[in-house]
């Protein structure tokens, strides 16, 4: 095994077996873990308390038991997260965050609330006129809420100090997966889109410093080989998540190769980084009033479809896949304006629907097929 | 000479019809119209002279008349998911097709939401805006995880008022007039104040009030609530309801056998279906949410209550106050059982309905049932699982009627 392939292991290993790596951390550390639902929520208030934030995005599974919770037309990520809630996978955790940017998140931390009682919840609301100070003032009592809450659970005061540092930890990793993003592309053959996905992913399941650590160990192993030429096609991945993860391998078998991706699961979450000035709450209110092009953070100018075209541009992607994740309002308003948008700019655009719980991929793997199929074509 | 007396139905009509005709005619002389949510605070438009198209009601509207389908068709057609928001599909294949069975009102020049019913209006309105490319007012009210509503959030929404007020300055060229918003406010509480008290007539026992008739008059609670018309009406309302009631009448047409309380929105290209199912078991649908929805209640000048009722309205509540409010609604209209609207176009409606309905449940253990419908999309309702359910419904409520003579 090389060393790149170490580093994939390790990865691997933590995204394979989540309760794994909670009751590792337990042992290792005497502390706690706290899971993180989707989106945005601020993960820094839990690692300078100590305990380890992990994500909760949801997962392939067959569900039951929610049915008895949520009508079949929820959200997939929720239906997994609720449904492995009922099934007792979370009651390992100290709490779980469940922000609420839409109208989905909004009921799930609800109903959690009535139907998980063994876990704790701790709920919290995002302004969505997060540009204006009110809002930002807002959003930091709301994270000082957050915060107290957190310190109730470990007893100890989280101080200005421990949080500043793990703020600090967060940009650089942020930093680290926007390098990694970056040159991933100049290795096609290596980075395949099921690894990238890997690597970005894995960050949900480790320390942040850990994880920076092996991610730059990575960049420096990659730097080191030559550029990888291959005739594939590329793609820019955008959406809520790129999951489950036969879809990935599908791209793979066809030719294409991810070279850059504006996913909620994904960069969204690393391109914004949490400013320099302030106390330690304000700068974490005031990155949500800094990020741009997301279907979850009001804007009335809908700048996401030319950030994705930019984006296109500049890694020269040969088309755009929008991962559609079933019954997401936000991203479905959203996908008129940029289909019209891609239209305009001549980039062509496959729309896939997902839903981490399908069993089958087969009429995925006809669409990618003929998206690829078309893409070569066009060369020609 | 004498005149003859005024009915309150004969005013609705003419208030619905002025209030879309105003809009037309204020359109072409360059007034400016703006599209609104609808429990967005229209105090701030009704104080500029802003003429207000709410297309929540105007969808609603569509719906009922049988019109719905070739504008959801269109949205679709334009890639919009069948999964969204009726209303909003609606609205969105309306602003480019500019055309419909009801009343064709003028495109907008600006628009203003308030999130407190839904997060899909920050959305639908986001697209609204980017293609008209004309401004949207945002007041973005965070969901109450407290049972109260936080003064960080009373912060928030007031410094929101004021950005509002700036934004509309800029837009009419106009200063805010401060002493028309007071008035406006007064005029409001009071049409409010007037609406809640026509809607008491509900717990009466059997009600002068026909229940079904409360999705007509709320029209004018949507569109009208800053106007004195809108207090006449009502207390026009009230009048004719307590004469009623006075001499052991009622609006229902036949016997009053069933009270019920339904939930949700209702099913608008089914209305007459819905209430004649209900007629043929003697069933009235005296309790309802939307009494207190409308009943947005603070001091004239009070900016902080004017936040408070804002936030306070029943889908921007936590589930432990949504149950609450039921069960009150419940026990106040003697409700002998509950209807549940699974209504497809409203998810944050939908996502807590199954822990509401079980929780009110074990509360009162009054009988209830759920059917699969929406508000405006046709394709998404049977009649016969209506139908199945209201009948096995009638039947439990008929079972604990006997046993209650017994005992």
């Amino acid at each position: 095994m090389n060393v790149i392939e170490k580093i994939i292991e390790q990865m691997n290993a933590v995204v394979e077996n989540p309760s794994r790596v909670v009751s590792d951390y337990k042992k290792e550390t005497g502390k706690g873990v706290v899971g993180c639902f989707p989106y945005y929520t601020p993960e820094e208030i839990v690692h300078a308390s100590g305990m380890l934030p992990i994500g909760l995005w949801g997962g392939e599974t067959q569900v039951a038991e929610v049915h008895s919770i949520l009508p079949a037309f929820t959200c997939p990520i929720m239906q997994s997260n609720m449904e492995f809630a009922l099934r007792g996978f979370y009651n390992e955790l100290e709490a779980v965050i469940i922000p609420a940017p839409c109208d989905t998140l909004k009921s799930v931390g609800q109903d959690w609330l009535y139907v998980i009682p063994q876990v704790k919840a701790i709920l919290l609301v995002y302004p969505q006129m997060r540009k204006i100070e009110g809002g930002v003032q807002y959003l930091k009592s709301e994270f000082m809420r957050v915060k107290k809450e957190i310190e109730a659970i470990v007893g100890k005061e989280i101080s200005d100090k421990d949080l500043s540092q793990s703020i600090d930890i967060y940009n650089v990793h942020r930093a680290a997966m926007r390098s990694f993003s970056e040159m991933a592309p100049l290795y096609p053959v290596t980075v395949t889109p099921s690894i990238r996905h890997l690597v970005i992913k894995s960050a949900f399941f480790m320390e942040k410093s850990r994880h920076t650590t092996l991610v730059n160990a990575l960049i420096q192993e990659l730097q080191k080989q030559p550029v990888e030429k291959t005739n594939c096609k590329k793609v820019i991945l955008t959406g809520i998540i790129a999951e489950p993860n036969g879809l990935l391998e599908l791209f793979q078998e066809n030719g294409l190769t991810v070279v850059g991706d504006d996913l909620a699961h994904e960069s969204r979450l690393f391109r914004t980084d949490v400013p320099a000035d302030g106390d330690p709450l304000t700068r974490l209110a005031r990155q949500w009033s800094l990020i741009e092009g997301c279907s979850l953070a009001y804007d009335p100018e809908k700048k996401r479809g030319n950030m994705i075209i930019e984006l296109a541009k500049k890694t020269k992607a040969d088309g755009i896949i929008l991962c559609m994740m079933k019954f997401c309002d936000p991203e479905e308003f959203d996908y008129p304006i940029l289909a019209s948008e891609f239209e305009q700019a001549k980039i062509p655009l496959l729309y896939l629907e997902v839903d981490q719980q399908s069993q089958s991929l087969e009429q995925l793997r006809t669409r990618i097929q003929a998206f690829a199929e078309m893409l070569v074509s066009q060369q020609k | 000479m004498s005149e003859e007396k005024l009915t309150s139905k004969q005013y609705l009509a003419e208030l619905s019809a002025k209030h879309y005709q105003d809009a037309i005619d204020g359109k072409k002389r360059g007034e400016l119209v703006a599209w609104s949510s609808s429990i967005a605070p229209q105090e701030l438009c009704e104080t500029m002279g802003i003429h207000v198209i709410y297309p929540e009601n105007h969808a609603a509207a569509i719906g009922a008349k049988g019109g719905a389908l070739p504008l959801i068709n269109f949205a679709e057609g334009r890639g919009y998911s069948v999964d969204l928001c009726s209303y909003a599909r609606i609205s969105l294949a309306y602003k480019d097709m500019q055309e419909c069975c009801f009343e064709n009102v003028p495109l907008p020049d600006l628009l203003i939401i308030c999130n407190n019913i839904c997060n899909t209006l920050v959305k639908w309105y986001e697209n609204l805006s980017k293609e008209l490319n004309i401004p949207l007012i945002c007041i973005d009210v965070p969901f109450n995880n407290e049972y109260e509503v936080t003064q960080e959030r009373i912060d928030y929404i007031k410094a929101q008022f004021v950005e509002a007020i700036r934004q509309l300055e800029e837009i009419t060229g106009k200063q805010f007039d401060y002493d028309r918003f007071h008035e406006v406010m007064e005029i409001s509480n009071r049409a409010a104040k007037s609406w809640n008290k026509a809607m008491q007539f509900t717990k009466i026992v059997p009600s002068p009030l026909n229940g079904f008739n409360i999705f007509n008059y709320m029209a004018m609670m949507v569109t009208n609530r800053g106007r004195e018309s809108s207090v006449k009406l009502f207390d026009m309302i009230a009048e004719e309801l307590g004469e009623l009631a006075k001499n052991g009448q009622t609006q229902f047409p036949v016997e009053e056998k069933y009270r019920i309380m339904w939930e949700g929105i209702a099913c608008w290209p089914y209305l007459s279906h819905n209430f004649k199912t209900f007629k043929q078991y003697g069933i009235n649908m005296v309790g309802s949410t939307y009494p207190e929805a409308w009943t947005l209640l603070y001091d004239a000048g009070d900016l902080d209550g004017m936040a408070r009722a804002y936030a306070s309205v029943m889908n921007n509540c936590n589930l432990a106050r949504g149950i609450d409010l039921r069960v009150r609604i419940l026990e106040e209209c003697k409700c002998d059982g509950a209807v549940y609207h699974l209504n497809r176009s409203c998810k944050l409606m939908d996502f807590m309905q199954y822990q509401l309905a079980k929780e009110v449940h074990k509360r009162t253990g009054i009988p209830y049932v759920v059917f699969d419908g929406d508000q405006t999309d046709p394709r998404n309702f049977a009649k016969a699982q209506f139908e199945t359910r209201i009948q096995a419904l009638v039947e439990t409520m008929e079972l604990n009627k006997a046993q209650r003579k017994q005992n």
